[in-house]
């Protein structure tokens, strides 16, 4: 291609692009179109019978709702945590940093695991909860316990970077122009922060939303409490119901697509808000 | 993908069947591990006997209905040793992998050892569980699997509705016996391992609702002064299925060996191991020696109540089954 291309300065976009397509239909498409080919098995009637009887109706619920608030928390307390690992130093910080990663690197099943021995009302915490009458081990707030613990690495991380960027000086001269301390993070620093933590966000519920391992063994697993969705996908395969635990599996992509899709659109908004 | 993977096994097969000699591989479930470790010792002995022929046995446990699975999208299995025949049934009928009729390729309908459903109670019986009804007592808690997710808690869950079924003669109250049951249960677990880890770690509950064999593996592995294990009156005859996976054996040709390990269960042999890692043996006169290990208890068939596994899994299992209905209400 000669120099005097229009289409763009910046050369081998035709074959970036195409490696972008082919390597995300591979990887993406290919596997989420096969849910789609098995549920078309289904007519209407049965699939609204496996999307919307009243246990899977109640396992929606508990799934976004939980992963809802497991996002929303970790974007306060995560961005928390981000703010001091950037801003300030201290001994150990290293370590605290490492410690961030490991709900990543943990196998999901050890997680929940541990995270039910501690919580159990038999447990070192649990215990003490219980007395005072809060019961996590078995209840939806245990769902939410674990994928508060899972998610937030992605909280942290996401916002990092972001504050790396963030340069001190706008503060100094946001307070040099008479700002109070709480004017500066609200007026200057949070709108700064925002599209960032909405990704944080959105990146944690996605994850929160799919996660498995770690919820089975805290949840308790009753009909109609504390089932999430991914425990009804697996009970319909144990059934060999590969169609009726797609239709479920194509519903919440659909949903998971759509809420993203809409938080995307959020988060680019504020942007151009903020940057005018 | 699937295909490419297969490729690269059966290369990799074909490669280990030049240097080296057959191997079979086991598909099994979880608490079968120590007991087909030391089969496999004794069954390599054996055919080296008869044969002089040196194979290896390579062996893969999980959730009965998951290895079924992982068998149906690929693993090449040559033979399975699953907890219940639906199980295998599903691979005969979702992959056609093997004829309909494979059970009964073998005698007592390719089950070569049974098992039953047993309570485990905490040391010395302290709530005084001694039946099926006492299950239901007020304060009692039971422990058993999410039927729907694990195959070890049909067998739970069938054993409580037999029971029910003999002793007040209709489906009716049995359906009213075990819907009460379900009242008493704190937690469904998606497996018999967590339900294991339920009771012991988290103190949770006052009996477990499990198969005789892990009752007795757990009471060994945690100390036989924290359990008791319990025998009800009436309980179900657990009968963990075995077959050879017809299209991998035909495929990597090792059909002889594969049917001759799974013959070499019923030997008497195959039956000792198999009752001394607490399966019930076929063979009578090996019954007779481990008489003091298992005690005497009616036990009837899911094909006598249910009318087979099939039947069982739509009426009480499937979506908008019995089980549904009485626990969603």
């Amino acid at each position: 291609m000669s120099a005097s291309s229009p289409r763009s300065v910046l050369p081998g976009f035709g074959l970036s692009l195409g490696f972008t397509l082919t390597y995300l239909s591979l990887i993406v498409l290919l596997p989420l179109s096969a849910a789609f080919v098995r549920t078309a098995g289904l007519n209407w009637h049965e699939f609204y019978a496996a999307v919307a009887s009243p246990r899977v109706l109640a396992a929606y619920r508990l799934s976004f709702g939980a992963s809802f608030a497991a996002g929303a928390v970790n974007a306060i307390f995560g961005t928390i945590v981000a703010w001091v690992l950037v801003r300030y130093s201290f001994p150990g910080k290293r370590v605290v940093d490492a410690l961030v990663d490991l709900p990543f690197a943990l196998p999901t099943a050890v997680a929940g695991i541990a995270l039910t021995t501690i919580y159990a009302e038999n447990g070192p915490v649990g215990h003490f909860l219980a007395e005072g009458g809060l019961r996590v081990a078995f209840t939806r707030f245990g769902v939410f316990v674990a994928l508060t613990f899972v998610s937030l690495p992605f909280v942290v991380r996401t916002l990092q970077p972001v504050l790396g960027e963030l340069e001190p000086e706008i503060e100094e001269a946001s307070a040099t122009l008479g700002a109070g301390r709480w004017q500066t993070i609200i007026r200057v620093i949070l709108p700064e922060l925002f599209p960032a933590i909405v990704t944080g966000f959105a990146l944690a519920f996605a994850r929160a939303l799919g996660e498995y391992g770690s919820v089975v063994f805290i949840s308790g697993n009753m009909p109609m409490k504390t089932e999430i969705v991914p425990l009804l996908i697996m009970t319909k395969l144990e059934q060999y119901d590969y169609r009726g635990a797609t239709a479920i599996a194509v519903v919440m992509l659909a949903a998971s697509f759509a809420l993203l899709l809409l938080i995307n659109l959020l988060q680019k908004r504020s942007r151009r808000h903020h940057r005018v | 993908m699937k295909q490419f993977l297969v490729i690269v096994l059966l290369a990799a097969l074909a490669g280990c069947n030049r240097r080296h000699a057959v191997a079979l591989l086991n598909v099994s479930y979880d608490p079968t591990r120590e007991f087909y470790t030391e089969y496999n010792a004794a069954f390599i002995k054996h055919w080296q006997q008869q044969t002089g022929e040196t194979i290896v046995v390579t062996q893969s446990h999980g959730g009965s209905g998951k290895q079924a699975r992982a068998v149906i999208d690929g693993q090449l299995a040559d033979v399975v040793t699953l907890a219940l025949s639906a199980d295998v049934d599903a691979i005969a009928r979702v992959g056609h992998m093997l004829p309909a009729e494979w059970q009964t390729r073998l005698p007592d309908r390719s089950a070569p050892y049974t098992s039953t459903i047993v309570f485990l109670v905490r040391h010395g019986n302290p709530k005084g569980i001694h039946d099926w009804d006492d299950l239901i007592k007020p304060g009692v808690q039971v422990i058993t699997p999410n039927p729907q997710t694990s195959g070890g808690a049909r067998w739970n869950y069938l054993a409580a509705w037999g029971y029910a079924l003999k002793k007040y003669g209709s489906d009716a109250k049995a359906r009213e016996f075990v819907t009460a049951l379900y009242k008493h249960v704190p937690v469904l677990d998606s497996g018999a391992r967590g339900s294991t880890t339920t009771f012991v770690q988290r103190g949770m509950g006052d009996v477990e609702l499990s198969w005789e064999n892990e009752a007795f593996l757990a009471a060994r592995e945690f100390g036989a002064d924290k359990f008791t294990i319990v025998v009800p009156s009436i309980s179900v005859l657990a009968e963990p299925a075995v077959a050879w996976i017809d299209r991998t054996v035909q495929r990597k040709g090792t059909a002889a060996v594969a049917k001759a390990y799974l013959h070499y269960l019923y030997s008497p042999e195959g039956q000792d191991i198999a009752a001394r890692h607490f399966y019930r043996p076929r063979d009578p006169q090996i019954a007779l020696k481990y008489a003091a290990t298992f005690p005497k208890v009616q036990l009837f068939t899911v094909d006598e109540l249910f009318g087979g596994w099939t039947k069982a899994q739509k009426t009480h299992f499937a979506s908008g089954g019995v089980f549904e209905q009485i626990t969603t209400k």
